[in-house]
């Protein structure tokens, strides 16, 4: 259950009262930046299927297709890779366009191949 | 597109898989410094439209038509995006510039984009080819009306990344992006929402689309609206500081702000501070002013008196965006007229309060000083105690947000999520040191183990989609039965034909509204009313209003119901349209043939306004051609007004009546025709009827040469009386 207080602003604003309008804007500005900033970090460096579609889609696959190549790079566990990574990378090794790599992976050949070249291992299969 | 044709929907559709957008990005509307309009200066206007319908006023105006400065938005969504765009035109043509699309009910649970066009439930489906057929018929909206419109929806579910990629391609202007949206109202799990969010927002920044956040939400959703502001303050900051992070510029960052409370509370009391504390708070970014939700009932008026209230406020503090709320939202799915209704609403209301500024201040001392500083104390400490229980998604955890408590007080009853929880909770994934993504507008870590790149790592690629469109891969259709197809060969009888039918979402929905004061309780009244609308033939009748003028001597209701028959255009007539001559042709014939009238309002009608229009010079009326008007006042007897056209020798004789209680005005016509005949200059003189409430045929039948009636302009009558006169000598 969350928590239940009686309004005690008199008593907690003690220490902003000495504040002019100014510096009281600028800690406001400070502590929203100490609440963001963690939030930032953890964007920076994680994916999420959603995101991997939306590069998929930026390098020319339509919504169906790349749906279905997140989910099968996530049965892969070559998310953190990149789902775009995985197809580049695949294009990369066969010398194909961008979306015959892709339309190919879809078909669901060529997963060993680049798995191999991230040298990882052979997860949820 | 011309003015008196339909929009051919069939058009917008054709070719849409070759169609691209005309540009990317955000429109402000263009400030004119003392824009000169009629009589007036303003303010605090924009250009005017090329083409656009004024307020009814505006015809005593020289139909002036000022355009505030700061764009004006409404929200169409009826389900069926085909509808929806004759409503965006009707919107348009009403001062609409920024159109925003509300997605259907259930969108922000759909894993991936939906493709077609299926129908909506209190919204629309939001998908490619919708959006597509929507900005193509705005780009000839906009070019219609002269002003470009802001096309707008949501970048939010669990699909943010991919909707703001598929907007970013489709030329979307601005939209709804706010992780905290999704975490408190859709129970979307928390990291996956901010994760997915720097995503989109990169991606919104890369095609300058404006974002509004959704921080708006907590008052409509909070018990105690107003006690919410703290809390408003917060998620403003956590939104905007996170989009600044990654990499949105500040002017292309709205937040969207509502005045809290609504009368009976004392709205201006509690509203005003909270504006001030939040735009001083927020400098340099952008006021998305947005209506008060949370206490419309059915009435529209109420509503509408409250919406006014709220655009004083945004008049007195600032506002770059004026979102309109339809004044029906209390009751049903906006319906196109009140969307229309709201946007005048907004249009009248900047315009009567153009430069309030110049004259009227807020007090920055007493009640305001020390009621703004106290918000913002309270918004601080809301934020240091996030900080000490963990951040922001510990602050959640613990029910933090949309509390009932003014904060510091709580009341328990905030909105609990876990971190672990909620739908795509698991789904977040590290990347990898080798992580990449060969594409344009990625936010965060992102590896190029391969050769270097000038200015995109899509360079690797040859481009992506967002410099090379000719990558997109364009989806149809998936659904063979739910499509826009199948829906506009069931109303194929409507579509460019004669047949019509009441509307107010659906093309020939057959929907009325009976509004209906019953002598009776409120009880009583919805039952009979019911019953009223049965015995008309409406189908389906729903009581959607009622409001107690009495508890026991009248009740108020408003019924609605559809109508099953549909009307031929082609089988009616129309009354004749008076000829207008020009000005020199009338000119001509009374230099040459001096006329002479007199004129009055007749019986017991002091209504002159609409006759002192058609005489006087300086209304455009029949003096300027040089005919002799004698105006004998208001109320003039019949008999005396005869009489008059005796004396003077008077060619035509001018009866204005307003009044039409009983068929009054007609039955004055009737004698003055039969007192004119009495006194034996029927044949010589012309008499003419005006008034708002008069049909030339009944005018004509009641005895009259001919009758005028709304919005009658002086040359028509001076034509009506160069034309009979000619025929006279004939």
């Amino acid at each position: 259950m969350p928590e239940k207080r009686i309004d005690d602003f008199q008593e907690r604003r003690k220490h902003l009262q000495s504040l002019s309008d100014e510096e009281l804007k600028n800690y406001f500005w400070e502590l929203a930046e100490k609440v963001v900033e963690p939030l930032v970090e953890i964007a920076r460096t994680h994916t999420t299927p959603a995101i991997e579609r939306s590069v998929l889609l930026r390098m020319g696959f339509s919504s169906l297709e790349a749906k279905a190549l997140v989910e099968k790079t996530l049965q892969r566990g070559l998310l953190g890779k990149g789902a775009g990574h995985v197809v580049f990378r695949y294009a990369r090794l066969t010398g194909k366009t961008i979306r015959a790599a892709g339309l190919e992976l879809l078909e669901g050949g060529g997963w060993d191949e680049v798995a191999k070249s991230f040298e990882v291992e052979h997860a949820g299969q | 597109m011309q003015a008196n044709e339909k929009l051919d929907i069939r058009e917008i559709l054709k070719d849409l898989d070759k169609y691209a957008p005309r540009r990317r990005g955000w429109t402000w509307r263009r400030k004119v410094e003392n824009l000169r309009l009629g009589n007036y200066t303003y303010s605090d206007c924009s250009e005017p439209l090329k083409q656009s319908v004024p307020l009814s006023a505006a015809k005593h105006f020289g139909n002036i038509d000022p355009q505030p400065d700061a764009v004006i938005t409404t929200e169409i969504a009826s389900g069926r995006f085909e509808d929806d765009i004759r409503r965006m035109r009707m919107a348009a043509w009403h001062g609409a510039d920024h159109i925003m699309v509300i997605r259907t009910a259930g969108q922000s649970h759909f894993d991936g984009l939906i493709e077609g066009t299926p129908q909506g439930v209190g919204g629309v489906p939001i998908t490619r080819k919708q959006v597509r057929a929507q900005r193509k018929a705005l780009d000839l909206i906009e070019d219609e009306v002269g002003r470009p419109i802001n096309y707008h929806s949501y970048v939010s579910g669990v699909a943010g990344p991919d909707i703001a990629v598929m907007f970013a391609e489709e030329g979307v202007n601005g939209a709804h992006q706010d992780p905290q949206y999704n975490v408190l109202y859709r129970n979307i799990n928390m990291v996956r929402s901010f994760v997915d969010a720097a995503e989109s927002k990169r991606i919104m920044a890369w095609a300058g689309m404006l974002q509004i956040d959704g921080a708006h939400n907590a008052n409509a959703t909070a018990v105690i609206a107003e006690n919410v502001m703290p809390e408003l303050l917060v998620q403003h900051a956590i939104n905007s500081l996170f989009s600044v992070k990654v990499g949105m510029r500040k002017e292309n960052i709205a937040l969207s702000t509502v005045p809290p409370t609504a009368s009976p509370a004392p709205d201006l009391k509690i509203n005003l501070p909270y504006a001030v504390a939040l735009r001083d708070f927020f400098t340099g970014f952008k006021m998305r002013a947005q209506m008060n939700t949370k206490y419309m009932e059915s009435s529209t008026r109420e509503a509408t008196v409250t919406h006014v209230i709220n655009m004083l406020i945004s008049k007195l503090t600032s506002a770059d965006i004026q979102s309109t709320i339809t004044p029906d939202e209390g009751r049903n799915v906006p319906w196109h007229m009140y969307n229309i209704e709201a946007l005048d609403t907004a249009k009248q209301t900047y315009a009567a309060l153009d430069g309030i500024k110049e004259f009227v201040k807020i007090r920055e001392d007493g009640y305001m000083k020390e009621t703004v500083r106290e918000i913002k104390e309270r918004a601080v400490l809301f934020l240091e105690e996030m900080l000490e229980v963990g951040g922001y998604f510990a602050a959640v955890e613990k029910g933090f947000f949309v509390d009932s408590g003014k904060y510091p007080e709580r009341n328990g009853d905030g909105i609990v999520r876990k971190i672990d929880g909620g739908i795509g909770a698991g789904t977040v994934h590290p990347r990898d040191p080798d992580y990449f993504a060969p594409v344009t507008a990625h936010f965060g870590y992102n590896n190029n183990q391969y050769e270097p790149f000038k200015e995109t790592p899509a360079e690797l690629i040859g481009g992506c989609t967002f410099e090379d469109r000719s990558k997109i891969i364009y989806i149809d259709e998936l659904d063979e039965e739910d499509n826009v197809e199948k829906r506009l060969k069931e109303k194929q009888e409507f579509l460019n034909s004669t047949l019509v039918k009441p509307e107010v979402e659906w093309l020939a929905d057959g929907t009325v509204v009976l509004d209906l004061t019953l002598p009776t309780s409120a009880a009583y009244a919805e039952a009979a009313a019911v019953k009223i609308a049965e015995k008309l033939n409406l189908l389906e009748p729903e009581v959607i209003h009622r409001e107690v003028l009495h508890p026991a001597e009248a009740t108020r209701i408003q019924v609605k119901g559809r109508v099953g028959f549909a009307i031929d255009l082609s089988e009616i007539e129309l009354p004749e349209r008076p000829a207008v001559l020009s000005d020199e042709e009338i000119k001509d014939f009374v230099r040459n043939h001096p006329l002479k009238i007199v004129a009055g309002t007749i019986g017991e009608d002091e209504h002159s306004v609409g006759l002192r229009e058609i005489i006087d010079i300086k209304h455009g009326g029949i003096e300027k051609y040089g005919i002799e008007c004698i105006y004998l006042g208001t109320s003039v007897p019949v008999n005396k007004i005869v009489d008059a056209a005796v004396e003077a020798n008077a060619d035509a004789i001018l009866i204005s009546t307003i009044i039409s209680h009983d068929d009054i005005h007609y039955k004055n016509m009737r004698k003055v025709h039969e007192y004119a005949v009495e006194r034996g200059i029927r044949d010589k003189v012309i008499i003419i009827a005006g008034g708002t409430q008069v049909i030339p045929a009944l005018a004509r039948s009641a005895g009259v040469d001919e009758g005028f009636g709304r919005g009658t302009k002086g040359s028509q009558v001076a034509s009506y009386l160069v034309q009979r006169k000619k025929e006279m000598a004939r």
